[in-house]
């Protein structure tokens, strides 16, 4: 008879998904440790950072109520802009609707929300250790992984291991589920935090005092590269953000530190940041390897979840509501194994169903494709901001010339890249128009 | 192409704090005469696109200095490595940049 496991659950890293799953199973009443390598929660966490709620609601309800919730301003205003080097069109959409019942979502500041949430975890009963760095999974003789190995060499026993330690999962990697990311699975971003006064914000971005809003900015800000770029307002600063594939900084030789500075002297972006002061810059990959990317999720003893497992949607920017609903579902997971008393692969796989039946991988399923069709199409990013700006500047000049003669002009425009090939380029973006 | 930049990258990296750990968590594989640095590798993405500036190519010495300390553990130089000749690990438990915004 083997010995009983010190834990039900050793979830690894303390982020959404860790602690997530930490909250459901330790209200549960099941014995969990969530171990987090840096010195606090959030220490080695980077966002943009656009918390969607409901996903969070269901977890800790009307968390937003709470007078220590975890939140910057509600988002009132998304905004995205497809920009030339000296000119952008924008296409946003403001509602007060974004406030009511669950508010839609809200800018946050990531080290502060992974503090909270680390608090809400051991208020459920879970123990969090911090400045733990797991650099093992223990097997036993039959492959079923039975506990962790700290790099002090500790071990730990657990019924089963949860591996939610982000986008470079040590974890998922020692369990042999996943091998070296490669440089075209991974955008690679970065940030700077900028303080403005709250007043100064809301006169540039028009806002109510306390509400927010989101900009994303494709085309010329991309330099060519895959990716976009982003201004979030929070309440005493602004994020702003470049998040490119890693393989065409690589191509280009460019750091990201740098592609930062272009942005900031985009038009759009210059007037807005203007007078701020940086109060930190951050740089974090990103998985977008997508849904053909993703490691099993679940094996004897193991399940994966949030960017450990490649879990982002990168065209509807979201990934850390992912990483909660995943992370929740398996912890309902875990809790069902143990009413069985079995924790074995197939047990476990539940939490894969659940994640097909749930929009995490639905969603991933549907813009699996994308990346690589946009890539297929050569001239895509840069002809269709072009296009976007030069219809733009027909549509809104009055320089004597009959409009029939715009119109002409065009439909020259869209027949140089040829009709055809402009349809099949847009007819895949049906997936992520709504 | 240029960018005007008017915040290094050195200052950037000014913005934050480290719990600065003795031993070096990032190694190359092979730093001497005969390493792919030396020899093969033209563009040493490594020493252009690390956003913490990590790795500095010292032509003088014909090597690829590793400045540790500064790195704010993307992870992104083991992938961007064309020679896979970088190997970079987690600092210790507790160790390395602490972000306060993140």
């Amino acid at each position: 008879m083997a010995e009983e496991p010190s834990y039900d659950a050793i979830v690894v890293g303390a982020g959404p998904a860790g602690l997530s799953a930490a909250v459901v199973m330790a209200r549960a009443g099941l014995k969990v440790v969530v171990l987090e390598r840096g010195e606090y929660p959030g220490a080695k966490n980077v966002q943009g950072a656009v918390l969607y709620s409901k996903m969070l609601h269901e977890i800790v309800p009307e968390f937003w109520k709470a007078p220590d919730a975890p939140v910057e301003r509600p988002i009132v205003e998304q905004k995205t802009c497809v920009t030339t080097e000296d000119s952008y069109v924008t296409v946003g959409y403001k509602s007060l609707k974004f406030l009511e019942g669950v508010p839609n979502c809200y800018t946050i500041i990531r080290v502060h929300f992974d503090q909270w949430y680390a608090k809400k975890a051991e208020e459920a009963g879970a123990e969090v250790f911090c400045g733990v760095m797991v650099r093992d999974v223990v097997k036993d003789a039959s492959g079923k992984i039975t506990g962790i190995r700290t790099a002090e060499g500790d071990e730990l026993t657990a019924s089963v291991v949860i591996a939610c330690d982000g986008v470079n999962s040590i974890v998922a990697q020692k369990a042999g589920f996943i091998d070296e990311l490669k440089p075209t699975e991974v955008a690679l971003g970065a940030k700077e935090v900028i303080a403005l006064a709250p007043g100064v914000i809301e006169d540039r971005f028009q806002l109510n005092a306390g509400e927010g809003a989101t900009m994303e900015m494709f085309g010329s800000t991309s330099l060519g590269m895959l990716g976009y770029c982003f201004l979030y307002t929070n309440k005493e600063s602004l994020a702003l953000g470049v998040g490119c594939k890693l393989s065409d900084y690589q191509k280009k030789g460019l750091r990201p530190s740098d592609h930062l500075e272009y942005v900031k002297q985009h038009p759009l972006i210059k007037k807005l940041i203007s007078g701020g002061k940086t109060l930190e810059y951050s740089s974090h990959l990103i998985p977008e390897g997508g849904y053909k990317s993703m490691p099993p999720l679940a094996a004897d003893g193991f399940l994966v979840a949030g960017d450990a497992a490649q879990m982002t949607n990168p065209a509807y920017r979201e990934g850390s509501n992912l990483a909660m609903t995943a992370g929740k579902l398996a912890g309902e997971t875990v809790i069902e194994a143990k009413k069985k008393g079995d924790f074995s692969k197939a047990t476990l796989s539940a939490y894969v169903g659940k994640l097909k039946k749930s929009y995490v991988l639905s969603d991933m399923e549907d813009i699996q494709d994308l990346e690589e069709h946009v890539e297929g199409s050569p001239g895509f990013l840069e002809f269709y901001p072009k296009l976007a700006c030069e219809l733009a500047q027909l549509r809104f000049s009055a320089d004597g010339v009959p409009k029939r003669e715009h119109l002409k002009k065009a439909l020259g425009m869209v027949r140089e890249r040829g009709f055809l090939r402009v349809a099949r380029d847009l007819f895949p973006l049906r997936k992520v128009a709504i | 192409m240029d960018i005007k930049i008017e915040t290094t990258v050195e200052s950037k990296l000014g913005t934050l704090d480290w719990k600065k750990s003795p031993d070096t968590h990032i190694n190359l594989k092979n730093s001497g005469a005969d390493s792919p640095c030396a020899t093969s590798c033209k563009d040493k993405p490594c020493t252009t696109v690390c956003p913490a500036k990590v790795y500095e190519w010292e032509a003088s010495h014909r090597k690829v200095i590793v400045n540790y300390e500064n790195c704010i553990e993307c992870g992104a130089c083991r992938m961007l490595c064309p020679w896979d000749n970088i190997t970079c690990d987690w600092p210790g438990g507790g160790m390395g940049v602490k972000y306060k915004y993140g």
